[in-house]
């Protein structure tokens, strides 16, 4: 199956509708975030997409107090910092995104290995708005 | 099998800029003053008609200067024309990644006599923007929307080895004395201060304002201040960060068999590995850089020798937690037993395995594309002798540079020997 639906925009289309895509390879099994076309460990091009439930666990992060300007655009600076990080989702492969609801006042509360749930929300000025991958604890 | 250089390549000639901030100065003016110094240091001279190709290590003269298609640019302003030409970029591993094209452009017999170079200009812009171009090396679809900026992905690796390894964050801090007393020793370096020297400036800029002298215990005690040390990307703070630089670096390859005609002390290169990666996320590994494993590997394989052999290294320490992952990456000390290396002095000058003695990236200053060609430098210097005050002794017989792209999606590494 070479479906158009694994294109690297559909992650975002997938967003939009409030679910987390990535993709299966039908020969070994593997799966990937963001869905890829060719399988990375056994090469083959079949694949299909898959829907992720969204729960996993934190497996790195880091509070930003210095933002790249599409993070000021929404708002951020030095005492409005953001948490970014990766998660583990518990169908295994990991994922970048922000992590929100998180005490920033103290970032050495946030806990690696705490489990979190997807939480896909609207982000940025009005004019540039867009639905972004979030995660909250659980 | 172990692959092999066809040839031998070795190091005739070395010169770099000083590295900083040069209100003024393009990226091809500080090229000009790396070649000229290159020149001054090859021992019995050379014909620049000799030159058959030129690697040129540049990361975003495009956002940077406005710029791109620039090294034939930067090869006639060093009166190169009409020798091929061409830009590498592999972010802050391009100038490492020239620097093996102009290898492996050697070892095949194809030239022998070659330039390789690094450069940046990266000053000019104001700072979101700088922020915003050095992101560009990173996934610019899945990882920046996320919200990362380049501390924040190695804030969030030092997030992860802090926990994995159950590491005491102050061999970040160690990291940050370290490579400043090495840069404050090294005329190049953008930074000449040791952080004791930070210090002492703060407190006589306190008191000539009329202001309350700061006070802190130790070195220590002024990095993990918030105020003097603010925080960029939690764990990392200020001095955790290698600085935004403008500078330029070039090293003259020539075939081992024609070294004697340039110079009695060349220096040899006997391995080169270079390897990539996907995106941080989908790394097997957020507490260490698999690329740098592999790209060491293949490098030791090539050069017949192990980490125990390395007597010293120059490793890409853009933040202080890269030179921990580096120096567990490159096998100089155990998965996880790198920071502890670290706080116990392992890697300073007088250490068993000294790291960075130029100052690293950290305190000798970060022109992107440039880095992995200073590298070399200090390769060079090291091995001959030639490193000042911070000379190692005894003088050592073989190095390793490490230069990474990204978070890790190009590592390449190089071993360099000491025959004389």
């Amino acid at each position: 199956m070479s479906d158009c639906n694994l294109e690297s925009k559909s992650f975002f289309q997938a967003l939009e509708q409030d679910t987390l895509i990535g993709s299966r390879c039908l020969n070994c099994g593997h799966l990937s975030i963001p869905q890829r076309t060719i399988c990375r460990v056994c090469h083959s091009d079949q694949a299909e997409m898959v829907e992720f439930s969204g729960h996993g666990r934190l497996a790195a992060f880091t509070v930003i107090y210095v933002p790249p300007t599409e993070m000021a655009e929404a708002g951020f600076d030095a005492k409005n910092p953001y948490c970014v990080g990766i998660v583990t989702l518990e169908e295994g492969p990991r994922v970048s995104a922000q992590i929100v609801n998180v005490d920033l006042a103290d970032p050495s509360k946030i806990k690696i290995g705490m489990p979190v749930r997807k939480t896909i929300f609207e982000r940025g000025p009005e004019d540039k708005r867009k639905k972004v991958l979030a995660f909250e604890p659980a | 099998m172990a692959k092999k250089l066809s040839r031998g390549v070795a190091v005739v000639g070395v010169g770099m800029s000083k590295f900083g901030a040069f209100p003024g100065k393009s990226s091809r003016d500080l090229f000009v003053e790396a070649y000229q110094e290159l020149r001054q240091s090859v021992q019995k001279g050379f014909n620049p008609q000799e030159i058959e190709a030129f690697y040129m290590g540049n990361f975003s003269s495009d956002q940077f200067e406005n710029q791109a298609h620039l090294a034939p640019i930067v090869a006639s302003w060093v009166g190169l024309s009409p020798v091929a030409s061409m830009r590498i970029e592999d972010a802050c591993a391009s100038g490492g990644v020239a620097l093996r094209q102009a290898v492996l452009a050697v070892a095949s017999g194809q030239c022998d006599v070659v330039l390789a170079g690094g450069l940046e200009k990266m000053t000019d812009l104001p700072a979101a923007r700088v922020t915003d171009t050095l992101a560009l090396a990173a996934d610019t679809m899945f990882e920046v929307p996320a919200g990362f900026t380049f501390p924040g992905f190695y804030a969030s690796m030092a997030s992860a080895y802090l926990d994995e390894y159950g590491a005491d964050g102050e061999a970040l801090l160690r990291v940050a004395i370290k490579n400043h007393e090495n840069g404050a020793l090294n005329e190049k370096a953008q930074f000449g201060q040791r952080i004791s020297d930070v210090m002492a400036s703060k407190k006589a800029k306190a008191a000539q304002k009329g202001q309350p002298v700061p006070e802190w215990a130790d070195e220590i005690a002024f990095l993990k201040d918030g105020k003097a040390n603010p925080m960029i990307a939690w764990p990392l703070r200020l001095f955790d960060c290698s600085p935004v630089s403008d500078g330029a670096a070039a090293v003259l390859l020539v075939s081992a068999d024609l070294a004697e005609r340039y110079s009695d002390h060349p220096i040899f290169i006997i391995g080169s590995g270079q390897a990539s990666d996907g995106a941080l996320a989908e790394r097997e590994s957020l507490t260490s850089v698999p690329s740098a494993a592999r790209a060491a590997a293949q490098a030791y394989e090539m050069a017949g020798v192990t980490a125990q052999d390395i007597d010293f290294a120059e490793v890409h320490d853009c933040f202080t937690i890269a030179e921990i992952m580096a120096v567990e990456d490159l096998g100089f000390f155990p998965r996880g037993e790198g920071w502890k290396a670290e706080l116990e002095g392992k890697t300073a000058r007088n250490g068993e395995k000294p790291v960075n003695t130029s100052g690293g990236l950290k305190s000798k200053g970060h022109p992107v594309g440039a880095s992995g060609i200073a590298q070399v430098v200090e390769m060079w210097k090291q091995l001959n002798g030639l490193a000042g005050a911070r000379q190692l002794q005894p003088q050592p017989k073989l190095g390793l540079t490490h230069n990474v792209g990204g978070t890790g999606q190009t590592c390449v590494v190089h071993i360099f020997e000491r025959r004389s």
